[in-house]
């Protein structure tokens, strides 16, 4: 089960990448003769009510959601992470500093305060919803990141490489970091999880990519307005944002307790 | 500390109109940019003072309960809220009693056996349904209750208010309620199985059964109390989550709570009832988890003795 989620992900990721090479049909071209079909051979998931096929825009629309969920997770670990580690090795007054600051921002509604910048940022780009998601998610990296790194900053093997006189770059990144990975992999995980349904919020309020480019946000979105007709626009784009988000949490959700199991046996 | 962080999100909701490139004045007005207009905005919000200055001007006005009025609608900022806020309070009421009344005797029955078939069972359900986003769910529910069996007052835009007819009113919040008791549930039910087995494992309980106390009267009596700390900790902070993010379902079924007003108004351009929206919903969520750690120390003393 764990591998077939994880080949799901890595599916979803090839397909992203090589959609244009794919033998796919043009995620953009109308063609008003069959407009509202259901699956068929030739249009596998049906056609939506510009006649597009709606496999293509399914597999295109995946770009979106990964490049904004990596895009911002990229963002929000590039900042939170070495900021939350410094933190918790330094401590003092670096730290309370820091963290007071981290405190601020967390206090304020990340979601409210993304769809507030986004509405008013205009004209919207798939980069700057990625600039404000990704710093929305700064405190909360920084947080997980920071506790996790204070469980190991003041065990004996970090004292240890601190007598032999190893500079603390090398503490930080041979000693730590191993350390705190299988926390930051699968807070990643989560984080990616939660990016792929905010992307999908967003298109609700018109504040994702703009139409016609898909993105599975934006295709339930359009399905709203004719789900009566063609419920296939609503199904299929909705199968696979939880067949993917499902892949996500369940690998997340075993690394978790694999690495508390072999804890435990310490 | 409750009154330091009122204050910081007071700054930021204030300046999160100067982060933005642009005029503020153009972005404030919107669409209602008139010379009238303009005037009125410069004296209400003093923009020709330094900037320290219209922070004080802006947070004497709130402090008095005057969030503005809008430039679109010529309506106040408060009354708005007023009229939409009790929307999202009902929606959310409903689904936490919902949500509550399915994850507590769920979590007892998965405590009971862990590793058993109902457990797994229910182990397996609760984690695809954490899988599925609100507006999903919201989505096929519309399509299949509303559409497909054409159940009355379910659709969109089928919101009748409260006073108006209260079974109808149900009626018509029964599917967004639904939406986020599925998401509550699915959090307080993994939460309190999790804490329940820990709980069972302690000597009391070992003690309590071998005075043969029945397998109910432990689970209520004993195990709950104890084990509904964590439990209350996540429901305030998933309550304001709803508070913050249960836009998307209001937003989809046409139901004029501030979710809804706040898609509006940014729809509009509506500067002043986006930035009142976004006040009073931070202040909402800060009081919502306050309450909460309140409720906490009342079911367990030990914590504030601590």
């Amino acid at each position: 089960m764990f591998w077939i989620c994880v080949g799901w992900i890595a599916l979803n990721i090839v397909g992203a990448i090589f959609a244009n090479v794919l033998p796919l049909q043009n995620p953009l071209f109308q063609n008003y003769a069959s407009v509202n079909a259901g699956p068929s051979l030739h249009h596998l998931f049906g056609t939506d009510d510009l006649g597009r096929d709606i496999f293509a825009r399914v597999v295109y629309g995946s770009r979106v959601s990964i490049e904004v969920s990596l895009g911002a997770m990229l963002i929000g670990f590039g900042l939170g992470a070495p900021l939350g580690m410094l933190a918790a090795y330094r401590r003092g007054k670096f730290d309370s500093i820091l963290t007071a600051v981290m405190y601020v921002f967390l206090a304020f509604p990340a979601i409210i305060a993304t769809i507030a910048v986004l509405s008013f940022w205009t004209p919207r780009s798939l980069l700057k919803i990625i600039v404000v998601v990704g710093i929305a998610s700064v405190p909360l990296v920084y947080r997980v990141i920071r506790s996790a790194t204070m469980n190991f900053a003041s065990r004996d093997f970090v004292i240890a490489a601190k007598v032999q006189g190893a500079t603390d770059r090398r503490i930080l990144i041979k000693e730590l970091l191993p350390n705190i990975a299988p926390v930051g992999v699968s807070f990643l995980l989560i984080g990616i999880a939660t990016v792929v349904t905010l992307e999908g919020a967003l298109a609700f309020l018109g504040l994702s990519v703009n139409p016609p480019t898909p993105s599975w946000g934006n295709m339930i979105n359009e399905s709203l307005s004719i789900l009566q007709i063609n419920p296939w626009l609503a199904i299929f784009p909705s199968l696979a944002m939880c067949l993917f988000l499902l892949s996500l949490n369940f690998i997340g959700d075993r690394l978790r307790a694999h690495f508390e199991v072999s804890e435990a046996k310490l | 500390m409750l009154i330091g962080i009122v204050f910081i999100i007071s700054v930021g909701a204030f300046y999160l109109i100067h982060l933005l490139p642009g005029d503020p004045a153009a972005v404030i007005l919107g669409t209602g940019d008139s010379p009238q207009n303009r005037a009125r905005l410069f004296k209400e919000l003093g923009l020709n003072k330094p900037i320290l200055e219209q922070y004080f001007v802006w947070i004497k006005n709130v402090l008095h309960g005057n969030l503005g009025t809008s430039f679109i609608s010529q309506t106040s900022v408060w009354s708005t809220i007023k009229s939409a806020l009790p929307i999202d309070v009902e929606i959310i009421v409903l689904s936490q009693i919902l949500a509550f009344a399915v994850a507590i005797p769920t979590a007892m029955v998965s405590a009971r056996k862990p590793d058993g078939w109902l457990d797994r069972l229910l182990g397996a359900t609760s984690f695809t349904l954490l899988s599925i986003p609100s507006f999903v769910v919201i989505v096929l529910l519309v399509l299949f209750i509303a559409i497909k069996l054409g159940v009355p007052h379910t659709g969109v835009s089928s919101y009748v208010s409260l006073g108006q007819d209260w079974v109808v009113n149900l009626e018509s919040l029964a599917l967004p309620s639904f939406t986020l008791a599925l998401g509550s549930f699915v959090v307080y039910y993994r939460v309190l199985r999790s804490d329940l087995i820990a709980t069972l494992q302690e000597e009391y309980i070992t003690m309590a059964r071998s005075k043969g106390i029945s397998q109910r009267r432990i689970m209520w009596r004993h195990a709950f109390r104890p084990s509904s700390v964590a439990l209350l900790g996540t429901a305030g902070v998933n309550i304001g989550g709803l508070l913050a993010g249960g836009f998307i379902v209001q937003y989809l079924l046409s139901i004029p709570g501030l979710g809804y007003t706040l898609i509006q108004s940014i729809g509009l351009s509506d500067y002043l009832v986006v930035q009142g929206i976004v006040l009073v919903v931070s202040v909402g969520v800060i009081l919502i988890n306050f309450a909460f750690d309140l409720i906490i120390n009342i079911v367990d003393p030990r914590i504030s003795r601590e």
